[in-house]
């Protein structure tokens, strides 16, 4: 998943070679912010559902300890065995002793972004067992070897023509065959043999609810209950964050969830699991992964609330326009840019910069995340830890010099109009970043501090 | 009233019609606008950056500049922004939020403070409101898209007022026009891009003139547009506000 060397703006510079494709990512993707809208807006009370959400979500925060300890006490009295990961690492080996105890090696999942984050799909491969994505988007991304470009639309960067083609490959569909009721109901027949004959699940967890022990799992295709109904074993991933206190909560998160998600109602199949059936097992692994450490952080906390509905990304400008992957981590735009920094500030140093802080982000997020603040914050922590770019510290240094004496900042403006009027070639080349799509602006005859002087001064 | 007039480094070196007219503007509403001659930059651009440890000179001077007004006038949303959010000084903190609370962008310092409700202007084209993401969503110039509740829009209460001008309506009211300070350099591609897209929603709906309050978000798509040899103009809202 990551990058190596490579940075949002040179990924987003690649993807941007291809404006055709942009300007369909950013149509398909502003449609859905669109739906979004009329859903929110058909709610009289939405703004205050989302101030009730993030006034759960800090309850939860603030005891996230105490809720826990009641959840998994009732999870155990419900049957279901319950494990505890500090990180990924430990997450994977975890689901990997169950896999071995029961001697599985070809499983089935639904979707989970935090197996994404433990990139659990590579180490069991690794171990020689078989996954496979059964939320179609999933599939597709799977079978196409890439990481999922969007939390809840993980294949939106590949155009229907091409999910032919990988069809085409892996499923033996007729080639040239684009037609998505055609490919949807070949996915579905191979699917269908797969929930039949694999004896373990894996699925994510929406919401956990520590009052019942019992968790939800919300997904349009149903792919998670085919999967869990049909193993012997069930196991369910989730970051310890996705805890809510009670049943009677829930009713505020599902009607905003899939309203700021897709923009309908409700999502097809909220489904609850509380207890095993007769003769399966049931497994939580409650995955910590540096929630703790952002939980410690104060002008971070907040981005623990996310229920993952990716609002923030679809509305998000840079997003539309630059693509998931451009933010090489699992879980991409304003939200997964102020998480991501917290698992690896020096690999994700980029990502808060990818952001003109326009703030839609925060406007859209459910429950109420000051994304764009937190961006701005991250900056901040950045610079200072010195993941800054060595150009950038010189510039602002030099910044700082002439912004801070109206002395030089006057001459430097004048030098700076000077050069542009009489030897425009040393701003106008392709070593100015503004001006390789961009015209600069035209100098005036004088600047206002001048004409002031010149003419109001006295008044 | 005893107003000081803040205008931001890029409009003074580059934009002085827009202060002009700003400072023009005022007057003829009757106020007595003052413009402190040793002002420089609100420190945004460094903050922005992440620099902000770097932006304590800009700080000292700007609440040495303006701290003995009642009230702080900008034609940059985006700034007083800045100024609203981060102006801090250890030295002088009472100084700094006084500033935090008097700073003002010209189009809410007419509708709030002055509660302007007609003006003697005229211009007679189609003109196209770029509603710039600081003012709009941070310094709450207009109701967001993204929220539920009534619409309102400060930037439009005055235009309205001007005689002939007819404004277009956009399929994206709100977007980011993607300049975002040196995010336009940093990410020049997708800010182009964004910038490109912007540009053409006004186009398309047949603006003969982009405003707003934000002379940034207007001096990047001017640049777009210059680059595309369109005769779509820009021109900051004051200039507008203030046109006969």
């Amino acid at each position: 998943m990551s990058s190596g060397t490579k940075d949002h703006a040179a990924l987003s510079d690649i993807f941007n070679k291809d404006e055709a494709r942009v300007d369909w990512h950013d149509e398909t993707l502003w449609f859905v912010r669109a739906k979004r809208d009329k859903a929110a807006h058909n709610i009289p009370e939405w703004e205050s559902l989302r101030e009730a959400a993030s006034q759960i979500k800090n309850n939860v925060l603030s005891n996230l300890h105490n809720y826990l300890i009641e959840f998994e006490e009732q999870a155990q009295k419900n049957g279901v065995t319950v494990h505890w990961a500090a990180d990924a690492a430990e997450h994977n080996q975890i689901v990997h002793s169950i896999l071995k105890e029961h001697g599985v090696n070809r499983l089935i999942k639904s979707k989970s972004m935090l197996t994404e984050e433990c990139h659990l799909n590579e180490y069991l491969k690794q171990n020689e067992i078989e996954v496979i994505d059964t939320d179609l988007g999933e599939r597709i991304v799977q079978l196409a070897q890439e990481p999922p470009s969007h939390i809840v639309l993980p294949c939106i960067h590949k155009k229907k023509e091409e999910i032919g083609e990988l069809f085409h490959e892996h499923l033996g569909t007729p080639e040239g065959m684009a037609d998505p009721v055609f490919l949807t109901a070949a996915a579905r027949e191979h699917l269908r043999e797969t929930f039949l004959t694999r004896k373990a699940a894996i699925t994510g967890v929406n919401f956990a609810v520590a009052e019942t022990g019992e968790f939800v799992v919300c997904t349009n295709e149903g792919n998670a209950d085919m999967g869990a109904h049909l193993a012997d074993v069930h196991i369910a991933c989730m970051g310890i964050e996705k805890i809510i206190p009670k049943r009677k909560n829930l009713g505020v998160f599902l009607r905003l969830l899939t309203r700021s998600a897709t923009g309908q109602p409700i999502t097809t199949y909220s489904s609850h699991f509380k207890k095993p059936r007769p003769g399966q097992q049931m497994h939580l692994v409650l995955v910590d992964n540096g929630r703790t450490t952002q939980l410690s952080r104060p002008d971070f906390r907040n981005s623990l609330k996310c229920i993952r509905c990716a609002a923030c990304m679809n509305t998000c400008p840079v997003y539309r326009r630059s693509g998931g992957h451009s933010y090489h981590t699992a879980v991409a735009g304003p939200i997964g840019s102020i998480l991501a920094p917290n698992l690896d500030m020096k690999e994700y140093s980029d990502l808060p910069f990818a952001s003109t802080l326009c703030g839609s982000c925060s406007n859209v997020c459910p429950v109420k995340i000051n994304i764009h603040e937190q961006l701005y914050k991250w900056r901040q922590v950045i610079v200072k830890e010195g993941y800054a770019d060595p150009t950038k510290k010189l510039a602002m240094k030099a910044m700082e010099f002439t912004l801070s004496s109206p002395f030089v900042y006057k001459n430097a403006g004048k030098v700076g109009r000077w050069f542009m009027k009489h030897a425009p070639f040393t701003v106008n080349n392709k070593l100015n970043l503004w001006y390789q799509h961009r015209e600069m602006p035209e100098v005036p005859k004088e600047s206002f501090e001048e004409w002031y002087k010149k003419n109001k001064k006295n008044d | 009233m005893n107003v000081g007039l803040f205008i931001p480094c890029y409009i003074d070196q580059f934009y002085p019609n827009a202060a002009i007219a700003t400072l023009n503007l005022l007057s003829r509403l009757g106020i007595t606008v003052k413009y402190p001659v040793n002002q420089t930059c609100c420190g945004q651009p460094m903050a922005n950056s992440g620099f902000e440890h770097l932006t304590q000179g800009c700080n000292d001077l700007f609440i040495d500049n303006f701290s003995e007004f009642d009230y702080i006038v900008s034609p940059s949303g985006s700034c007083v922004l800045h100024i609203k959010d981060h102006l801090h000084s250890a030295a002088a903190e009472d100084k700094a939020s006084g500033i935090r609370k008097k700073v003002y962008e010209l189009t809410e310092f007419l509708t709030d403070v002055l509660k302007v409700d007609k003006l003697s202007a005229r211009f007679p084209h189609k003109v196209g409101v770029h509603q710039s993401c600081h003012g709009q969503r941070g310094l709450m110039l207009a109701q967001m898209t993204e929220l539920v509740d009534a619409p309102f829009s400060k930037p439009l209460h005055l235009l309205k007022m001007v005689e002939g001008l007819e404004l277009v309506e956009l399929s994206r009211p709100d977007e980011c026009c993607g300049f975002g300070g040196t995010f336009c350099v940093a990410e020049e591609a997708v800010s182009v891009k964004m910038g490109k897209d912007r540009v053409a929603d006004h186009i398309n709906h047949g603006a003969e003139y982009i405003t707003a309050a934000d002379m940034s978000c207007l001096m990047h798509m001017e640049g777009i547009l210059r680059r595309q040899n369109s005769n779509v103009k820009v021109l900051h809202i004051a200039e507008i506000l203030n046109a006969q």
